[in-house]
């Protein structure tokens, strides 16, 4: 496998990408259903909430992927999946204010 | 083929009930699932415990396991003569097949023992993978090789587990905790199964002088006494090269001088910036000149930094 086989099809999974939800349950293995409800709970958004079909940034690809696993190692409802994505995304973001703290911060003076 | 003991990995008994398994499992996954523990080695321990539960909570396999007889951990092991036909293919070689492959292929997406395999699409698998690159190769955009042991299926349809290496393109804009998806590079489908996909997840090494948030870079600049007091021109290093920046006359430590753009580009275009944290550096040692100098200094000035001191704390 040559590195130029790499160079087509590489995609950031963030803000600017943008994937369908038949794809997002194809590669995840969650059901509509399952997105639906990870929609309601307010796990992961679409794009637009009233387009049809929806459509999702790349970011929630990661987190949906995180769902399935978390379904089935857990043995968890999409009711307990919102929440601990939540939890998840909200250590996320303490740990990136963190990281931006730390950064700012002298080296000499951290420990 | 290796033998691993399940019900050891569990901790439970050999005769425990499904809700014993179940119940063992949970505890190690709170402890050891990647999504749960910082541990580093978490992730091999969870695999490990996944394993033995996937096998043990399914009655077909586990009985299939049982009769696998005991083992120490590790010692080779060829299973009685007729497991093969009883639990699977009669065919199946065992040798150089991981214990964990033997029961993926007993259920589940496989196709049993006399059904055909040829209509059935199975997806290939997705790998995900951390990628350690260094600041510089984030900058420039790099070329990683990614070594995994991937499942297979040879031609007569037998799961071996392969070393794979991968050599993957991470594009410009890489930074901590960002992570690409290389479509279609992972397992290969079977049957018009799609193919999987590849996920890298990027992780920075530390960097003796830049401290990484998003694409923004910080840097300490130590700079004189005299330096921040009268102001100066100095030389900083940058991802691209070393750029002169100016120091105002009065610069106080701590603060952040900004060079824009000189951070890591971004993935879809721009640039993050550089800030360089200003530190006021002492002298240790001073000649004779200099601690008059000094002492000259701190006799003419009337400079208190402590002034708010006296003033009950108001600046």
């Amino acid at each position: 496998m040559t590195a130029d086989d790499f160079e087509s099809d590489t995609l950031w999974l963030d803000t600017h990408h943008e994937i369908t939800v038949s794809e997002l349950t194809q590669t995840t293995g969650l059901s509509t259903i399952e997105v639906r409800e990870l929609v309601e709970y307010g796990a992961i958004t679409p794009v637009d909430v009233n387009a049809a079909p929806w459509r999702f940034h790349g970011q929630c690809l990661s987190i949906a992927r995180t769902a399935s696993r978390l379904r089935d190692d857990f043995d968890l409802d999409s009711h307990a999946l919102a929440l601990a994505l939540k939890f998840m995304s909200r250590i996320d973001e303490l740990e990136a204010e963190l990281r931006e703290l730390r950064a700012q911060f002298p080296r000499r003076l951290q420990r | 083929m290796k033998y691993k003991d399940y019900y050891a990995i569990l901790g439970v008994e050999r005769g425990a009930s499904t809700d014993e398994i179940k119940k063992a499992y949970r505890k190690l996954a709170h402890k050891y699932h990647p999504d749960v523990t910082k541990d580093k080695g978490g992730e091999d321990k969870f695999k490990e415990i996944g394993e033995a539960y996937n096998t043990l909570k399914d009655p077909e396999k586990r009985a299939a396991y049982d009769q696998l007889g005991t083992h120490q951990p590790g010692q080779d092991f060829q299973p009685p003569p007729d497991w093969g036909q009883q639990f699977g293919d009669s065919q199946f070689s065992f040798e150089d097949v991981d214990l964990s492959d033997l029961f993926a292929g007993l259920s589940g997406r496989r196709p049993g023992p006399g059904q055909s395999r040829a209509n059935i699409p199975i997806p290939g698998q997705d790998y995900e993978v951390t990628a350690h690159i260094s600041l510089e190769d984030a900058y420039q955009g790099t070329l990683v090789d990614l070594n995994l042991s991937v499942p297979e299926y040879d031609a007569q349809g037998r799961l071996h587990r392969v070393p794979q290496s991968f050599k993957a393109r991470i594009p410009k804009g890489a930074t901590n905790g960002q992570r690409l998806r290389l479509r279609g590079k992972g397992g290969k489908g079977i049957n018009g199964g799609r193919d999987g996909d590849l996920y890298l997840n990027i992780v920075l090494h530390p960097h003796s002088l830049y401290r990484v948030t998003e694409h923004d870079l910080y840097l300490d600049l130590p700079v004189t006494p005299w330096e921040a007091a009268l102001g100066a021109s100095v030389e900083v290093p940058t991802l691209a090269g070393e750029v002169r920046l100016k120091i105002p006359p009065g610069t106080a430590a701590g603060q952040k001088l900004r060079l824009a753009k000189r951070g890591l580009p971004k993935p879809h275009g721009g640039e993050g910036d550089l800030f360089a944290i200003v530190q006021i550096a002492v002298p240790t040692v001073v000649n004779e000149r200099e601690r008059a100098l000094f002492k000259e200094l701190a006799d003419i000035s009337t400079f208190n930094p402590r002034a708010h001191f006296k003033s009950g704390g108001a600046a």
